[in-house]
């Protein structure tokens, strides 16, 4: 912390000392955290938009020479940024459709259903919960290369459109939802179908909202799996992508380069959590049961 | 209702951890195709002192990411007192790491403890420290990329904590301040206790994501960097051992270890749990 207030770009504003004398050390504990923890952001801007002979300048200057921004673009004819950010996109956009779909459905049953096996199911489910990634990466691996889907978007995709976790989190919160608003649906003569689209599934959208949100930010950030089937730079998403670039610039060390790049990848959830903070910290906050 | 979602989690979750179990007793050859041979790679895993030092590196690297949780602890109860301002840009702050995409993230520390033109190399040469190749020396990296982890975690640790400390009931600080307790005692004989629930939560998932950590050791070692022998953990040894080196019947019996070590040290992790942790 020490380091980064030394490094700190602006001066620490002083707490109103007048107003509230007894949270100065808080303030002042805080932010010099805060600091730390926005250091490597500040310099990752400050370092995106320089020179490559200017990142390299000893001792580091604080404020870039000449101010470029060229490395945001030049970056896309670098690495196939552009299908990067679009497999992204694509690789997030189907998991987490199919996870909030498939998982509302079968948490609805875990939850309120009666068939033969329930409880057997549901305690298979929750040891899946508790699967390392890496005790089954190799034959999804397998499965996919039989499949003939290595290096395809679905690849991507398929595997990760189902959610042990998901159903947990979906079956928790159906249970949650009073028992007399379906009964009155059958009643009405809903069969159970009718009942989970028409009556459950829209007072489940809080649940279904801190699921995506999730799913969305794990599925964007996912290296592993990616790295593991992909090994096109064209059918990579970003994350990959990113090592893709680190692994082609590891002589030139063209960081600014590295920089921009790494700053557009992961620009989009860092804007997603600044407009919907609250539900984003809420929905992680929920997520403690992922390993 | 439920076929869809039960046949994909059996298909692509359940039936692989067999699958890996029985690749584990098998060796394959370099040109697909396996042979049976029993127990001769966990015999190989454990003659070799790969592993012994891989699980020694994992298990630094996951004490230092736990000895990070004081730091979130500290965060929480501050953010947490009455009429303090600007809580929710704090919050905001200490988060943001938590949502944003680890291999960026790494990329970014690479750059800052870079030995030649790093910020915190040139920043430490304020206070007379000589400079070093933080990553890419193997008597640091693994150390630097623990620090990486419990900067990246202790927004997610903090909101955890923040949960906790809003159900400590009020009275009690209340009760406490007319006994004239200062603080600090009231943090160490109220806060503290009756946090420990939490605490333990924390623990225990931390202690889970850290000896599966991938992403940033990744990003950070790799084939090039020469700290990454000195430096691996075994889900890296696992990753080369799988798909650089294609010698899959080696890295699923290190997949099972793996398994095996996590859900010993969870167990212990409850055992213990016993001594210290107060439940209301």
């Amino acid at each position: 912390m020490v380091r980064a207030e030394a490094e700190s770009p602006r001066p620490v504003p002083e707490p109103r000392a007048t107003a509230r004398p007894r949270h100065f050390v808080t303030h002042t504990v805080l932010i010099a955290g805060a600091i730390a923890m926005m250091t490597p952001f500040v310099w990752q801007v400050l370092t995106a938009v320089r020179t490559k002979a200017d990142s390299e300048s000893v001792p580091p200057k604080l404020l870039p020479e000449h101010w470029q921004f060229s490395n945001f673009t030049k970056i896309f004819t670098e690495i196939p940024f552009g299908e990067q950010f679009l497999n992204s996109v694509l690789l997030t956009t189907g998991r987490t459709v199919a996870q909030v779909v498939l998982c509302s459905m079968a948490g609805y049953a875990f939850a309120r259903l009666r068939f033969p096996g329930r409880n057997v199911i549901f305690v298979l489910l929750l040891s899946v919960l508790m699967i390392p990634s890496q005790l089954i990466l190799l034959p999804q691996y397998q499965i996919m290369m039989d499949l003939g889907w290595l290096n395809t978007i679905q690849a991507l995709i398929v595997p990760g459109m189902f959610s042990a976790f998901g159903t947990f989190l979906m079956r928790q919160f159906f249970a949650g939802i009073p028992v007399e608003l379906e009964e009155a649906a059958r009643l009405d003569g809903c069969n159970p179908w009718q009942t989970f689209w028409l009556v459950m599934a829209p007072l489940a959208k809080p649940g279904m909202v801190a699921l995506a949100i999730l799913t969305i930010i794990w599925s964007w950030n996912d290296l592993l799996w990616p790295l593991v089937v992909n090994n096109d730079p064209k059918l990579m998403p970003l994350s990959a992508g990113l090592a893709f670039l680190q692994g082609a610039h590891e002589v030139n060390n063209d960081l600014p380069l590295m920089m921009a790049g790494s700053l557009l990848a992961s620009l989009p959830m860092i804007i997603a959590f600044v407009v919907l903070q609250k539900r984003f910290i809420q929905g992680i906050a929920m997520s403690g049961l992922k390993g | 209702m439920i076929a869809p979602l039960v046949t994909g989690l059996a298909v692509f979750y359940l039936w692989p951890v067999f699958q890996t179990g029985y690749y584990s007793f098998t060796t394959w050859g370099p040109f697909g195709g396996s042979e049976f041979t029993g127990l001769a790679n966990y015999v190989a895993l454990f003659e070799d002192d790969e592993l012994l030092r891989a699980v020694k590196n994992t298990l630094v690297y996951s004490a230092i990411v736990v000895a990070g949780i004081p730091l979130a602890i500290v965060v929480a109860a501050l953010l947490n007192q009455r009429n303090l301002r600007g809580v929710g840009v704090y919050r905001a702050l200490y988060f943001l790491p938590v949502v944003t995409m680890p291999a960026a993230i790494a990329m970014v520390w690479k750059w800052l403890y870079n030995g030649d033109h790093g910020l915190i190399n040139h920043v430490l040469s304020f206070v007379g420290i000589p400079g070093q190749n933080w990553a890419s020396d193997s008597r640091f990296a693994l150390y630097a990329i623990a620090v990486i982890a419990v900067w990246m975690t202790v927004g997610y640790n903090m909101v955890i904590f923040l949960a906790g400390l809003q159900a400590i009931p009020k009275e009690l600080y209340e009760a406490a301040e007319i006994d004239g307790a200062s603080k600090i005692r009231q943090f160490r004989s109220i806060t503290l206790p009756l946090l420990t629930p939490s605490i333990f939560f924390v623990a225990v998932l931390t202690v889970i994501a850290s000896l599966q950590a991938f992403d940033v050791l990744y990003m950070i070692l790799g084939p090039t960097n020469p700290a990454t022998v000195e430096s691996r953990t075994i889900v890296y040894l696992f990753y080369e051992k799988a798909f650089m080196e294609n010698d899959k019947g080696a890295a699923a019996a290190m997949a099972c270890v793996l398994l095996v070590f996590m859900m010993a040290i969870t167990a212990v992790q409850f055992r213990l749990q016993k001594r210290w942790v107060h439940y209301v």
